[in-house]
């Protein structure tokens, strides 16, 4: 399946040196993160949106902008990206924005945006000739790489904090990797695969293969401009937990516009949203320091729960540079918003989609994000993983016996004197 | 003050591919100093110019993080473990 590939080298995104496209993710001179490098050239000379519009209906459309390596079988393939993008009348109305748009990535393969990066990361792992899959996550990255793994017939360890919701345990689990339960948070579980990482020889997609991991979040960036028509939005806000989606949908706009895809409505903004009780980039952004200070989380939004966030600062660059802005919202913001969501556009978003939407509400109630601005926002997983969330909150209304007087009565009781009707 | 030290992939190479450490020292700080007199060159790797943690290294004494502590004057006692471990991994 492999095609032309145009990517280079590893280069070290703080000092510039550059190492082989291998397993690695560290410079070892500076320890900054590896990036990949492409030939932006032949990009631009040989990929059009013709050629783009030929592709599959998957992240794999923009495979000439993904790190797809020489030598590579089959891509590890469930179907991951092109979700849609619905636009958002009665959330926009609500929150006083007359053009806002919803990313909705809840539709993905294993219910998260984690399906784009998976797939890119475990097909450059099989590429490298891995036949183990690992990752370190709070949630949704175990599912997703037990879901890529098991459709691949790799064997996967995944590591997760052990007081995750049952539903992203579970929902691991039934895919059949080994599922390592860590007593501690995500943070303690990172360390630890960082540490696992350097004894066993597997492909953990985001330690040793972060480098190309990391590339897919791109495609959210690709896909919104090509859903708009080959047009940037004036402003997308995303969830952020390590930071790394906010940085590459980023990096995607900055690429489009360099290879000559996206040659109208180039300026945008972006800006990101955590919760309160972890908000580690957001406090380092609005006390002006531009310090990430580690913190512990304690927050609702467990998805989003890294203390220690990998790309806080490149976060922080690219929220600087294109003059957007960051917030935080409360715990019981978060669920007021994923209710909000739900009853005005039908889309059901995990807690990380709670956050968004409730520091989408936050900015624009300041005024930072302006009614006219074409927004989008990203809902980056499946409410139905994070029921717990939840829970005492919504409900049936009626609770019956099965008989259309207990029915009427109930009926009545709660709305007495009003009109039903027929 | 022997402490045990845990080396990362990345800087195995100035370890000549080992692993662990064994070194002296009562303070994280020290024992960075006497990892790079036992290896030189591994001390900038770790410090920046102005004798700071880079801020993509972490460093943990008996898994806790040295910034919830005392940073470089995180006291260590004999027969702890530090690990250095490079920050960009996860998310």
């Amino acid at each position: 399946m492999c095609q032309v590939s145009y990517v280079e080298a590893l280069r070290c995104r703080e000092c510039g040196r550059t190492y082989p496209l291998a397993a690695l993710h560290v410079c070892e001179f500076c320890f900054g993160p590896l990036e990949v490098a492409y030939d932006y050239d032949a990009i631009a000379r040989n990929v059009d949106h013709a050629t783009i519009a030929a592709g599959p209906r998957s992240i794999w459309r923009y495979s000439a902008l993904l790190p797809e390596l020489d030598g590579g079988s089959e891509r590890v393939d469930l179907g991951a990206g092109y979700t849609p993008l619905v636009p958002a009348p009665r959330l926009g109305e609500a929150l006083g924005l007359d053009d806002l748009w919803l990313k909705n990535d809840t539709v993905n393969p294993s219910f998260s945006f984690k399906d784009r990066v998976t797939s890119v990361a475990l097909t450059a792992a099989r590429a490298l000739g891995f036949d183990t899959a690992a990752c370190a996550s709070t949630g949704n990255l175990a599912q997703s790489v037990a879901a890529h793994a098991a459709r691949a017939g790799m064997a996967a360890y995944v590591f997760i904090p052990s007081d995750l919701e049952e539903g992203k345990i579970l929902g691991a689990a039934v895919y059949g990797p080994k599922v390592v339960a860590v007593n501690g948070n995500y943070d303690d579980v990172n360390r630890l695969c960082a540490e696992v990482a350097g004894e066993y020889g597997w492909a953990f997609v985001n330690v040793n293969l972060r480098p190309y991991y990391a590339e897919g979040s791109k495609t959210i960036g690709f896909e919104v401009a090509e859903q708009l028509g080959w047009r940037l939005p004036d402003h997308v806000i995303a969830p952020m937990a390590s930071g790394s989606m906010l940085v590459k949908i980023d990096k995607a706009f900055s690429e489009l516009i360099r290879v000559g895809l996206v040659k109208e409505g180039t300026a945008y903004r972006i800006s990101g949203a955590q919760a309160t009780g972890c908000s580690p980039i957001t406090r380092a952004m609005k006390d002006g320091t531009g310090v990430v200070r580690p913190v512990r989380p304690d927050t609702v939004a467990k998805s989003l729960a890294i203390g220690n966030p990998a790309d806080g600062y490149y976060a922080i660059d690219a929220v600087t540079r294109t003059g957007g802005a960051m917030e935080d919202v409360s715990d019981a913001e978060i669920v007021d918003a994923i209710t909000l969501l739900a009853r005005t556009e039908g889309i059901f978003g995990e807690t990380a989609g709670g956050v968004t939407v409730a520091c989408l509400a936050k900015l624009a109630a300041a005024g930072v994000v302006g009614r006219g601005e074409r927004t989008v926002a990203v809902i980056s997983g499946l409410g139905l993983k994070t029921l717990d969330a939840l829970v005492g909150t919504v409900g049936p209304a009626f609770t019956i016996a099965p008989g259309l007087g207990d029915f009427s009565a109930a009926l009545d009781r709660a709305q007495p004197a009003q009109e039903v009707p027929a | 003050m022997s402490v045990t030290v845990r080396i990362p992939t990345p800087l195995r190479t100035v370890t000549q591919g080992a692993s662990t450490a064994q070194v002296e020292g009562d303070t994280v700080g020290a024992v960075v100093d006497a990892l790079e007199a036992a290896h030189p060159g591994i001390g900038e790797r770790i410090l920046d110019g102005a004798g700071a943690v880079r801020r993509f290294v972490n460093i943990f004494v008996d898994d806790e993080d040295i910034r919830f502590q005392q940073g470089l004057a995180t006291p260590v006692r004999d027969g702890t473990t530090v690990s250095i471990i490079p920050a960009v991994a996860g998310g």
